[in-house]
């Protein structure tokens, strides 16, 4: 591990004055995904101001819904009595993901933050445009002779510069219930969309997030779904627990009076370059009656612009199923209703 | 592990954090850590994880280092009540709170009745990811919502691997202390 000056900061603000003070350096939370790859010397900070002192660990409710802290723990934030009986495809998400120990460490923001999980990304001796820009996809198995690893890589919103996956369960989640991240710099305090906080690799995979080199995840906010929403999480992995998601779906929907759909958000998992919202099922499925024709047009939607690479392919069928049986399960009669 | 290339990053770097350790980024600080009830007084590079301060500052070798990235749960211990990998995590965060290792659990002769359990139900073989599976399971049992189906016990005990493949044997260990808790049987409480 590069050596680094370990600094604990009191406040939001003083881990922003600190950070601005220090180019280069990182805040560490939960430490899961930072003190990983620094081990593996692809993060080399020099200072690591350390922000679990901040007071961002708590978990309040009002009439527009859920504030959540930074620094609220995976777990904390899975086993939340409201978030568990109000937003259940959330606290399904994290528990899908990772291990126990892993999500008692793990942090909101820090989870919002995990990057990827490219086998390229993660080995300082191969090429990777998101870690060292200019030096190529080792994923596209671009080099003459040399074959790419490609198969837990992403089928849509990739680039010639890079083909990773989006690894979080969680963030799935978020972006199909709509939640907003809270984002506080030296100057001001905004609130982003979690659908378009997460950025295309285009022809900068090195920037992740839309968050500034000045700036620090604080919070987020769910809020309150429709009345009557039903939602659902569900993955599809290699093995049965604490693997990456090949293919994920979250669903959020409520039926009006006639049986017709009149609120969905679709949001896939394992498949994309970022969290992925799908518009596209979504404009199938509104007003439409759930039927398994209308969930089959709509998963057909969702990856008609998908882009298969050599090992990959197979997550288009099954990234199609797994959304097909989400939307299956949330419509059998009483399944996932609110109280 | 250390590039030699980067041993030059003190001095490139601009040092605004001055304050804190007059220069050099990695001059050893002194902490403290609590240990199964004990405070302990020591002075660590701020790299040093958790784990290495346990096993390699502090003698508490029950705590075990398999694959160091936070996938095995060889290293687990309890911080705070809860259950952790303690190889992704650095000893300079975990001051002034409660960690309990595998040496806090029982002795030899009134051994914990999670690892009496292991014993009868050969929750091992060669017993590297012991220490980690019995601190996970102490989690599991003592400060969590106790599993009810095996299914449930096998997700939840998920990031503890075995490569031994004891995980019958570790299933029915935890079974055993389940029920005993609920239901007390003669001769079996420790």
């Amino acid at each position: 591990m590069n050596p680094f000056r370990y600094v604990k900061a009191t406040s939001p603000a003083d881990a922003l004055a600190r950070m601005g003070r220090n180019p280069g350096a990182r805040f560490v939370a939960g430490g899961t995904t930072l003190l990983d790859l620094m081990k593996l010397g692809v993060e080399t900070p020099g200072v690591l101001i350390d922000i679990n002192h901040l007071g961002l660990d708590r978990i309040t409710e009002d009439l527009h819904g859920l504030h959540i802290g930074a620094h609220v723990s995976n777990t904390g934030l899975a086993e939340d009595d409201s978030v568990k009986k109000n937003w259940p495809v959330v606290s399904q998400a994290i528990l899908a993901g990772a291990s126990t120990q892993l999500r008692n460490m793990a942090t909101v923001g820090g989870n919002l933050l995990q990057g990827n999980r490219c086998g390229y990304f993660r080995d300082v001796a191969m090429p990777c445009n998101r870690r060292d820009p200019g030096t190529g996809c080792g994923a596209l198995g671009e080099q003459p002779g040399v074959e790419g690893i490609n198969r837990y890589c992403a089928v849509l919103g990739t680039s010639p510069s890079c083909i990773t996956a989006h690894p979080s369960d969680m963030c799935v989640a978020l972006v199909a219930v709509d939640a907003k991240v809270k984002i506080s710099s030296p100057a001001f305090d905004r609130l982003e969309r979690a659908e378009t906080f997460f950025r295309l690799p285009g022809d900068t995979p090195q920037i992740q997030t839309d968050l500034g080199a000045d700036e620090m995840i604080t919070g987020i906010e769910l809020p309150k779904l429709p009345a009557g929403a039903r939602s659902m999480y569900l993955k599809v992995r290699d093995r049965t627990s604490y693997a990456y998601a090949l293919t994920s779906a979250a669903v959020v929907l409520t039926l009006d009076a006639g049986g017709n759909i009149d609120h969905i958000r679709v949001a896939l998992g394992g498949v994309g370059s970022v969290p992925w919202r799908s518009h596209e099922a979504e404009n199938v499925l509104l007003r439409s009656p759930p039927t398994e024709e209308a969930f089959r047009a709509a998963a057909e939607a969702a990856f008609a612009g998908a882009v298969p690479y050599q090992y990959n392919g197979f997550k288009i069928a099954l990234g199609q199923d797994t959304l097909v049986r989400v939307l299956n399960e949330l419509v059998r009669p009483g399944a996932g209703e609110q109280p | 592990m250390d590039n030699p290339e980067t041993e030059q990053s003190p001095e490139t770097e601009q040092s605004p954090e001055v304050e804190q350790s007059g220069g050099t980024a990695d001059a050893a600080v002194p902490i403290s850590l609590i240990v199964n009830g004990m405070r302990h007084d020591l002075t660590v590079d701020p790299r040093v994880t958790l784990l290495d301060a346990l096993r390699n500052h502090l003698g508490f070798t029950g705590t075990k280092k398999g694959c160091d990235q936070g996938q095995c749960g060889a290293c687990t211990v309890l911080v705070n009540g809860h259950r952790i990998d303690s190889c992704l995590t650095l000893a300079v965060m975990n001051q002034d709170v409660p960690i309990v290792t595998i040496e806090g659990l029982g002795t030899p002769e009134t051994l914990h009745p999670i690892q009496k359990a292991f014993i009868e139900h050969d929750g091992f073989q060669c017993g590297y990811c012991t220490s980690g599976q019995i601190m996970s399971v102490v989690a599991l049992l003592e400060y969590e919502e106790p599993p009810v189906s095996d299914a449930e016990i096998r997700e939840r005990m998920s990031g503890n691997l075995c490569r031994c493949g004891a995980y019958p044997g570790i299933v029915e260990a935890i079974k055993c202390v389940r029920d005993a808790a609920r239901k007390p049987v003669a001769g079996e409480a420790a």
